[in-house]
């Protein structure tokens, strides 16, 4: 954000400059993109925090909805609940993340690379698909407790109620931990260990007293990440069976009493806060602080090579845990190949006719997908390039405030999005009398505001790193204002607007937590919904693994190709930006 | 330096002496270091003066323990320490990025040596505060350290590593990061500083000027060896072959070639060479901007040899007039003094430059 005010005294005519500080087509594009924030993000969500604290069917200020939640005991259970699980998937994730961070980023050995992978690996496969994979392997019935049972005659309960839940999204979730931690480990400057041993400080006092601190903002920046996500999780405690959790809580009470319940609002209200408080802390502990301290003297802490004995268990620790974040991928395929899996380490018989299944009939779910997922990303990136654009090189009154208008998406779960929508745009008709909540369209506006907060920071990166002069140059040549962006500013965003959109389509292709609420017929439902609704039954999980499978390849297509654009990107500029 | 051990109040330091003996050291097959010796006295302050890339940081780092030699030792007051990890060889650096912890104050960054050393609180109280008194910076004892300006900041480096009186100072390009004003304030302060504490202290740069202004003797390094040692008139005066000539200061080179009658510039004149001193057979004629003079064409003294030439460039620099002219293949500045009211000579003029025979060192 460094680049903002650098631009303030360039935009628009001389007149124009001085009077309203930026043309009309600005102004106009800057009400259309304020417009489309305020009913599709601002609206809902006002909705649910109205209904929240008025009286049903008066519309009365009150807080008896909430002195309701608070002496309903099963909601109370809910709440604690949700916290629990939230706080130990953070300590779960943060046992899986740290000695991989450490071990990365303080030795060289072979392999290091590999667990650039395992930073990835988790992130392409939706939870609940792994919470359903992972029942094969380590539910009461699966693999590792019928081998337990067969030689040693006891079960471990890893994926009994909350603990699956745990489990689950511990495994899921930890690559967010992993990749902040080692960032912060890289950018921690090199001169800052070396200060402290050249005073007399060494081994683990050093990495305790300098190292640590340091990248402690990254680790609670990742940490605050995994207990949001968590804590909004709706699709993994429903396919795990757990109802007694605070966002399953919203949705059962939507779905089944009505969308006129409060109790479903009051929820709603509650998973907000919880959000925007988490994000509160881990802002609190990266503001002040600047921390990103690499100067001249190269990023990250000292390498060294290791020992036979810490080799050892380096690569013991690396086994384990790439066979744990391997064992939902390896459990989905098989899943999906498996004629018969009960009862057994392994699935009984082998077949195909599950693809054939989802191919044929269910083939309306992939079509769906890739058709919200892609609209989703096109609009993304038009509005993120449309908001970056305008903070970054026009000196607009209050445009900021698109910019946080816009990220605060970030703040509301998706299940409250969901809630919103259908509360909001139930009242309003079609022409043809149905209600517009329930228009396929809907869920890709869904699908666009929950991915732009995320497309929003990709187009700034790619603005960032086009200089201003090269716009200056244009204009100076003779373009217009409307010419420069068509035929310089965006053609030069290119690489990084399409790895944004790979991103947001990647994410939005699997999202469930809003589209669950916001899928009214089988025809208009993604891929996500319609896997769900296989897993829902033993005879569905065949067919729900090979559209899982699918799912999976979708997104790690996306991730392979977005990695790939943002390489050839950063290549083809490389010799252009030295001059900068 | 009859007195070697210098009391500053609150802080106890001796002046030992550093021996660098043989270091050579090498990343994969580039060798940086390529057999250093050097003999830095007690309580001296030292430069080690090179282009970038000669190896002057890598020896540095070396002296500290932050790199490997692939070969010789380093004594410190007579003790080998080049074996011994960085945190126990007592050899205070300060960083050319200052390194402040940000996440502690001034204060727990200076007690930071300290407290690791496990001192009694009230020990760690009173070098803290005498530290910092040292540098004048004893009122930000709570602040941050981002929220101090570079000078000050690179004082509570300074004061960070001399809390524990350490045997040996090194400072890594002390001025790099100050802006230019600043720079010659700051150099001076830093040779005061460095005359009371009495500390053997190494300095790094890259600026001639920084080496010769503030330090006692110089270094001058290129391409992995020492080319030099010597106090900043010696080098200047006596530079041991054209890199230092040319390095410290401007120094005319006359082309030509060695011939049996002497050497014989590409323009015909022929130069005796010096009796009684070793000339290499290499070597060239060379010579200081201040050492000559300029006469328009025809009219130079017949006392010495003069080289035919023309004006090529001027550059008013205050006191001076720096000519530059070319003559043959030489190129030569020459400086004129310049008073208010002196006639000035224009470019393109066709002009003589005499050689100051007396004053020519011969270099390869």
């Amino acid at each position: 954000m460094t680049a903002i005010g650098l631009h303030n005294n360039r935009r628009g005519t001389f007149v124009s400059r001085v009077f309203t500080g930026a043309t009309w087509g600005q102004v106009s594009v800057a009400l259309l993109i304020l417009a489309f924030l305020l009913a599709f993000l601002v609206w809902p969500v006002a909705t649910v925090v109205w209904v929240a604290f008025t009286e049903k069917g008066s519309g009365v200020f009150t807080l008896a909805n909430f002195v309701d939640f608070f002496r309903t005991d099963l909601f109370i259970r809910s709440f604690w609940n949700s916290l629990y699980v939230s706080g130990m998937a953070v300590v779960g994730a943060s046992m899986l993340a740290m000695p991989l961070a450490y071990f990365t980023s303080r030795f060289t050995f072979r392999g290091a690379g590999l667990i650039q992978i395992l930073g990835f690996l988790p992130l392409i496969m939706p939870p609940f698909v792994g919470a359903v994979a992972l029942q094969l392997f380590f539910g009461r019935n699966g693999t590792v407790n019928l081998l337990l049972d067969d030689w040693f005659s006891f079960k471990l309960g890893f994926m009994e109620g909350l603990n699956g839940v745990i489990f689950v999204q511990s495994i899921h979730y930890f690559p967010f931990i992993l990749i902040n931690l080692s960032a912060a480990l890289r950018n921690v400057d090199r001169s800052m260990e070396e200060a402290a041993q050249n005073l007399g400080s060494y081994g683990f006092r050093l990495f305790r007293r300098i190292v640590f601190p340091l990248a402690l903002p990254g680790y609670v920046a990742g940490a605050s990440l995994v207990f949001v996500k968590v804590f909004d999780d709706l699709a993994t405690p429903l396919l795990l069976n757990v109802k007694d959790m605070l966002a399953p809580q919203a949705y059962l009470r939507v779905t089944s009493i009505g969308i006129t319940d409060p109790m479903g609002y009051v929820i709603s209200v509650v998973l907000i806060v919880a959000s925007v408080v988490s994000m509160w802390v881990s802002s609190l502990a990266t503001r002040n602080i600047d921390y990103a301290t690499t100067q001249r003297g190269g990023g990250g802490i000292a390498k060294r090579k290791l020992r036979p004995l810490e080799m050892a268990l380096a690569y013991a620790l690396l086994t384990f845990i790439i066979l744990l974040v391997l064992a939902p991928h390896v459990g989905l395929l098989l899943l999906s190949f498996a004629t018969i899996w009960s009862f057994s380490p392994l699935p009984d018989g082998y077949t195909v006719a599950h693809y054939a299944r989802v191919f044929g009939e269910s083939s309306i779910y992939i079509k769906n997908t890739l058709l919200y997922a892609s609209l989703a990303g096109v609009i993304d990136i038009v509005i993120g390039t449309a908001i970056s654009y305008l903070v970054l090189r026009t000196k607009l009154v209050g445009v900021r405030g698109l910019d946080l208008l816009a990220s605060a998406a970030l703040a509301i779960p998706g299940v409250v999005l969901g809630i919103g929508y259908l509360r909001a745009f139930y009242g309003i008709p079609l022409w043809d009398g149905t209600p517009l909540a329930s228009l396929w369209i809907v869920i890709v506006l869904a699908l666009a505001i929950r991915r732009l907060p995320y497309a929003l920071r990709a187009c700034y990166a790619a603005l960032q790193q086009i200089s201003a002069s090269l716009e200056e140059a244009a204009e100076n040549l003779g373009a217009t204002k409307a010419s420069t962006v068509r035929r310089i500013v965006v053609p030069l965003m290119t690489g990084g607007l399409v790895a944004g959109f790979i991103t947001s389509f990647a994410t939005a292709a699997v999202e469930l937590s809003a589209t669950l609420m916001l899928v009214q017929a089988n025809q208009d439902a993604p891929l996500a919904y319609g896997l769900y609704v296989f897993m829902q039954s033993a005879a569905g999980r065949g067919p729900g693994a090979a559209l899982g499978v699918i799912a999976v390849v979708i997104v790690a297509l996306s991730t392979v190709a977005s990695q790939y654009v943002i390489e050839r990107d950063r290549r083809a500029k490389g010799g252009s930006n030295s001059n900068d | 330096m009859t007195d070697t051990d210098t009391q500053h109040p609150g802080l106890a330091v001796k002046a030992l002496d550093l021996k660098i003996d043989d270091i050579s050291a090498a990343y994969g097959d580039n060798v940086v270091l390529d057999g250093i010796n050097l003999d830095i006295r007690p309580g001296e302050l030292f430069a080690l003066l090179g282009p970038s890339g000669c190896g002057k940081t890598t020896l540095l780092r070396l002296i500290a323990g932050f790199a490997d030699a692939r070969h010789g030792r380093i004594a410190v007051g007579g003790k080998e320490i080049s074996n011994l990890p960085p945190w126990k060889r007592d050899v205070g650096m300060v960083f050319q990025s200052y390194a402040l912890w940000p996440h502690m104050t001034v204060g727990d960054n200076v007690a930071f040596g300290l407290r690791e050393r496990r001192l009694p609180r009230a020990e760690i109280k009173r070098r803290v505060d005498a530290a910092l008194s040292f540098v004048g910076l004893t009122s930000q004892i709570d602040r941050r350290p981002s929220q101090l300006s570079g000078g000050q900041q690179q004082r509570v480096a300074l004061a960070r590593t001399i809390a524990i009186e350490p045997k040996i100072l090194l400072l890594d390009e002390p001025l790099s990061n100050l802006d230019a004003k600043l720079r010659v304030q700051v150099r001076r302060e830093l040779r005061a500083l460095q005359k009371s504490l009495g500390l053997t202290t190494v300095i790094v740069t890259h600026d001639q000027e920084e080496a010769n202004t503030i330090c006692d003797r110089v270094a001058v390094m290129n391409a992995g060896k020492v080319q030099q040692v010597g106090t900043p008139t010696e080098l200047y005066e006596h530079p041991a072959n054209l890199f230092v000539a040319q390095f410290l200061g401007t120094a005319n080179v006359v082309e030509g070639k060695m011939t049996g009658a002497g050497f014989e510039s590409d323009l015909g004149v022929v130069l005796a060479l010096p009796k009684g001193i070793d000339v290499k057979p290499n070597a060239k004629p060379v010579f200081r901007p201040q050492d000559t003079v300029l006469t328009p064409k025809g009219q130079s003294s017949e006392g010495n040899p003069s080289m035919p030439g023309e004006i090529v460039e001027r550059e008013f620099l205050g006191s001076t007039i720096r000519y530059g002219v070319k003559a043959g293949s030489s190129h030569i500045w020459i400086d004129a003094p310049f008073r208010s009211g002196s006639s000035l000579m224009e470019i393109g003029e066709a002009v003589d430059v005499t050689i100051p025979v007396e004053r020519l060192l011969w270099l390869a």
